[in-house]
């Protein structure tokens, strides 16, 4: 035995001895269709179950089956629940990927892998399964068009024995995933068992992680974003849902078809108390939201980046005319096709002023699924209380990944619907003008056709106070005014920001969305390896609130970090706040489309704030080069 | 003396418009002229109506009637989505639209096509004139091939027939008429207010500054020398107690949705509108002579429209109290259960 070997093993023993528990991440390659994710959903779950807070990341193809597929899944004590960079535990099912996969593994990882593929050869600072995959599924499913399918289970199986997941919450959560189906439930449990049972024979635990059960899960939900955002909308009472297939919105607009057939049909009569047209495009979607908005409905849609560019022209419209309009835009990496099924935060300032003319928009960002669930609720609020489009800014992790999170409760307001005229205040007002500001908030009241109230006509941005048609300067110039004094006043009705000052903290971050949940962890990280302190701010909403100017007032240097490449929630904080303050502003950027991961947000400030650092490499390492110096 | 009033008691003046800002002569202030008197003598409660438009000359024309209607001046060629928004909101309002052989027939051909897919019940009308108006005489999609611009420029590409267009979509009204023949006009026009499903026509309506000269095929003096009805039109609404007596053979009988009755008196060739392949094929006939075919053209008096098909509840979505709109916490409870 060489020197090297007696190292390793020694490595191994010493690992042993201190077992990684509850605190590691897996990741599972497979091929896209190949019924991954069943198994992938019952591994997650039974962790869950475990009591063990976890997380799951789908990283996948633009493509309905063959191209490699990538599933992460994190198990943490400290319910961290962002991407962990580095991979602890590899399942290597895809033979196209398995090579480099391995290759890009830290020392002491271990992987379980399909036998042909003689991944031990590789390395020898890893810890290896080989588990014959079709020698196992061959007696489990004697039908073999299946055995593609169910193959997949007996990862879940030999996992199962190697980390120490109770086989009956497998066996449960796979009841679950399965539903009813009697037959794939036979089957899936067969090869679950056979997994099971050939680590059980075959393989002595040589890796350090563990799973042990905890009581940190009781009551908890797992949801994906666009799930709960559905949920959201449906308590929100919306009745018009007019929308486009696009990734990775549809599954927002599937689940809410699916809960509003179940809950919201009258059950004595049988009728929809909803309509819902999957519409020609994106531009027709904005349009029939806009025209049932008008004609006093809650309405939504929901897209993607492109959609959000096709809806420019109407977006604008709805701007001008003050017609209210929920838009959930679940943000995508770029155009057309390259990474359409990966995630970003890219389409800030698009948003922000979509359309020509002037235009400011309202956007939420919400960073949890109870965020997803109490947004889309607000978001119908402040669109028809503020008649105007509202944007709720999602993006692919938040909206297409399972997060675990507790229960959501229900609302506990009634809905509003804004400054409707009514015959008692029309008596009051004694003259109605549509675009009258009487309350002096820029909010003026609105009529719909059939209330009974007096009519007008709906235009652009060619009208007077009354709503008459108007090209007269100074006509427009009060209108503009008035929309300027509107948006001024949505400052103060947003969602605050989430402000988290450290005593003596000299550093400050700025976050919003699905970074939340990284930047939370990197602040952990620096304070117990570097000893410095953050403070946080974490914007929930747009227009900004004054409490923005104040945080970066209280740090020396406020460090923003986003999954763009072009800085675009610095570009909009840049507009509000003085040049000095300007001079405050950092770049934390992460834009490979991947979810933003805690290390690659510590390795990047420590680097600005002129620590050496030593970058890990590695496959999925995600951060980009961020731009050091002032704004 | 009393004034006149129309069966709910309405004087005309309350179906009148703002004053018309387009050019004298225009053929589309003679559609808003017929647009007053249909609704009027039909007794359409102008509360309960939507006017909508895209953009152009003819966009503009909602605002010269029904004044006491609520309007939506859109964005170009997006008027039916917008429509079909107002309606799912709120399934009692009438619904009318106005549109432009460039509104439709270019930038809006998307949505055209999957209105009359849908089969929504409104009255969507294209004032054709064969040229961009308010960007100053250009071409559009529906002007005939060989046809002339005022400067002489010849059209080389062949013309959408807006009319066979709506019937192999699925329209289930849809008719051609000249804005210079009152009569045949206000009759389509309240027939179709006795529709249910989209109603789709094509109104040729000369533009007299920049597509009423020699070498255009949409001018008075052509429109008038070419026009080809296929039958002579009279309609008789549900609460009026008209019989209208033919001699056996002469016409064809329509009950409309309302109860209302449709006469189609024979012309030279008898001409059956339930025929969707006949009625294209008369359609392609008629303008391979150089002429067009008006009068109501296809009819499918009971096809569900959509809005039927959404199975909606009575009552409008738009007022829907919050009891019906939001589901108790029991069913919250059911939802975060299935999540656990």
């Amino acid at each position: 035995m060489s020197s090297t070997d007696l190292a390793i093993q020694e490595q191994h023993a010493a690992r042993k001895a201190h077992r990684v528990v509850n605190d590691f991440s897996i990741q599972i390659a497979t091929v896209n269709g190949s019924g991954s994710q069943t198994a992938n959903m019952v591994l997650l779950r039974s962790i869950l179950l475990m009591g063990v807070p976890v997380s799951g990341k789908n990283m996948f193809p633009s493509n309905i089956a063959g191209l490699p597929t990538w599933y992460t899944i994190r198990a943490s004590t400290r319910h961290y629940i962002a991407r962990k960079k580095e991979v602890d535990f590899l399942v290597a099912m895809n033979p196209e990927t398995a090579k480099e996969d391995v290759l890009t593994l830290e020392p002491g990882a271990a992987v379980v892998y399909d036998e042909p593929l003689k991944l031990n050869a590789l390395r020898n600072d890893l810890v290896f399964y080989p588990v014959p995959f079709d020698g196992l599924v061959k007696p489990v499913c004697p039908d073999a068009k299946l055995r593609r399918l169910v193959r997949n289970m007996i990862y879940d199986g030999i996992l199962a024995k190697l980390l120490g997941i109770d086989l009956a919450h497998m066996e449960q959560a796979l009841g679950k995933q399965l539903g009813k189906k009697a037959k794939a439930i036979t089957l899936n449990t067969a090869a679950l068992k056979a997994g099971w049972d050939y680590a059980e024979a075959t393989f002595t635990k040589q890796d350090p992680f563990v799973i042990e059960p905890m009581k940190e899960t009781a009551g908890k939900i797992l949801i994906e974003g666009n799930a709960a955002a559905a949920i959201g909308c449906m308590m929100a009472g919306v009745t018009v849902l007019a929308w486009y297939p696009i990734t990775p919105s549809s599954s927002l607009c599937e689940s809410l078809i699916a809960y509003m057939k179940k809950y919201r049909v009258d059950k004595t009569t049988g009728k929809a108390t909803f309509a819902i047209v999957q519409a020609e495009d994106e531009i027709a979607s904005l349009g029939m939201v806009i025209g049932a908005s008008w004609a006093g409905a809650r309405s939504m849609t929901a897209t993607s980046g492109p959609g959000i560019s096709l809806m420019g022209e109407f977006a604008g419209l709805a701007y001008y005319a003050e017609a209210p309009a929920v838009i959930f835009d679940v943000q995508r990496v770029g155009p057309s096709t390259g990474l359409p099924t990966r995630t970003a935060q890219g389409d800030l300032l698009q948003v922000a002023f979509l359309s020509h003319g002037d235009t400011r928009h309202i956007m939420l960002f919400p960073s949890s699924v109870e965020e997803c669930y109490t947004m889309a609720q607000e978001a119908f609020e402040l669109a028809e209380q503020f008649q105007t489009p509202v944007f709720v800014m999602m993006d692919l992790d938040l909206g297409m990944n399972n997060w675990m999170a507790d229960s959501f409760t229900y609302p506990d307001q009634p809905i509003h619907r804004g400054k409707l005229l009514t015959a008692a205040k029309l008596k009051e007002l004694g003259e109605w003008g549509r675009y009258t500001d009487v309350d002096g908030d820029g909010i003026p009241y609105r009529t719909i056709p059939g209330d009974g109230m007096p009519v007008y006509f709906t235009r652009g941005s060619g009208h007077n106070a009354k709503g008459q048609y108007s090209e007269r300067p100074d006509d427009y110039v009060d209108n503009m005014d008035r929309l300027a004094r509107k948006f001024e006043t949505a400052r103060t009705r947003v969602p605050k920001p989430e402000i988290d000052r450290a005593a003596d903290a000299k550093i400050g971050f700025v976050g919003y969305g699905t970074s939340h949940w990284a930047i939370g962890e990197s602040r952990d990280q620096l304070r117990e390896e570097t000893d410095i302190k953050t403070s946080y701010f974490r914007v929930r909403a747009y227009p900004f609130n004054d409490e923005l100017a104040a945080f970066v007032d209280a740090n020396e240097r406020v460090y923003v970090i986003e999954q763009n490449r072009d800085a675009q929630l610095l570009q909009l904080m840049k507009l509000d706040l003085s040049p000095e303050r300007q001079k405050k502003l950092r770049r934390v950027l992460h834009y490979n489309g991947l979810p933003i991961d805690a290390r690659s947000i510590t390795d990047e400030v420590l680097a600005q704030e002129g620590f050496e650092v030593v970058k890990k490499t590695g496959r999925s390492a995600g951060s980009s080069a961020g731009m050091t110096g002032g704004e | 003396m009393a004034a006149k009033t129309n069966r709910i008691g309405l004087e005309p003046i309350v179906y009148k418009g703002g004053k018309t800002t387009l050019c004298a002569g225009c053929g589309h202030n003679a559609i808003s002229e017929r647009i007053i008197d249909a609704f009027y003598e039909m007794g359409i409660d102008p509360k309960q109506v939507i006017k909508l438009s895209g953009i152009g000359c003819s966009s503009k024309s909602p605002a010269y009637f029904l004044g006491g209607s609520h309007g939506f001046n859109a964005v170009h060629g997006r008027m039916p989505s917008v429509g079909t928004g107002a309606l799912l909101a709120n399934h009692k309002l009438i619904a009318i639209g106005i549109s432009g052989d460039g509104d439709t027939g270019a930038i809006g051909i998307g949505q055209f096509v999957h209105l009359m897919r849908r089969n929504l019940p409104i009255i969507y009308i294209i004032e054709d004139n064969g040229c961009y108006g308010l960007t100053k005489g250009q071409f559009s999609p529906t002007a005939d091939l060989g046809s002339t611009l005022k400067t002489g420029v010849v059209n080389d590409l062949p013309p959408i027939d807006t009319c066979a267009l709506a019937i192999e979509l699925g329209a289930t009204f849809v008719g051609r008429s000249f804005s210079g023949d009152k009569k045949q006009l206000l009759s389509l026009l309240k027939a179709a207010l006795s529709h249910r499903g989209t109603v789709m026509l094509d109104v040729i309506s000369p533009c007299v500054t920049f597509n009423d000269h020699e070498g255009s095929t949409k001018s008075y003096a052509y429109a008038r020398e070419h026009d080809d009805p296929v039958e002579d039109v009279t309609f008789v609404p549900y609460f009026e107690d008209i019989t209208v007596e033919y001699e056996p053979g002469t016409a064809q009988e329509v009950t409309m949705h309302d109860g209302s009755k449709l006469y189609l008196k024979k012309l030279e060739e008898a001409y059956d509108p339930t025929d969707k392949i006949n009625a294209l094929k008369r359609l392609h006939e008629t303008s391979r002579r150089g002429e067009f075919a008006t009068g109501l053209i296809y009819i499918e008096p009971d096809r569900d429209d959509f809005l039927t098909q959404l199975n909606l509840v009575d009552e409008p979505l738009a007022s829907l109290p919050l009891e019906r709109v939001r589901p108790g916490p029991e069913a919250l409870e059911e939802i975060m259960d299935g999540l656990r």
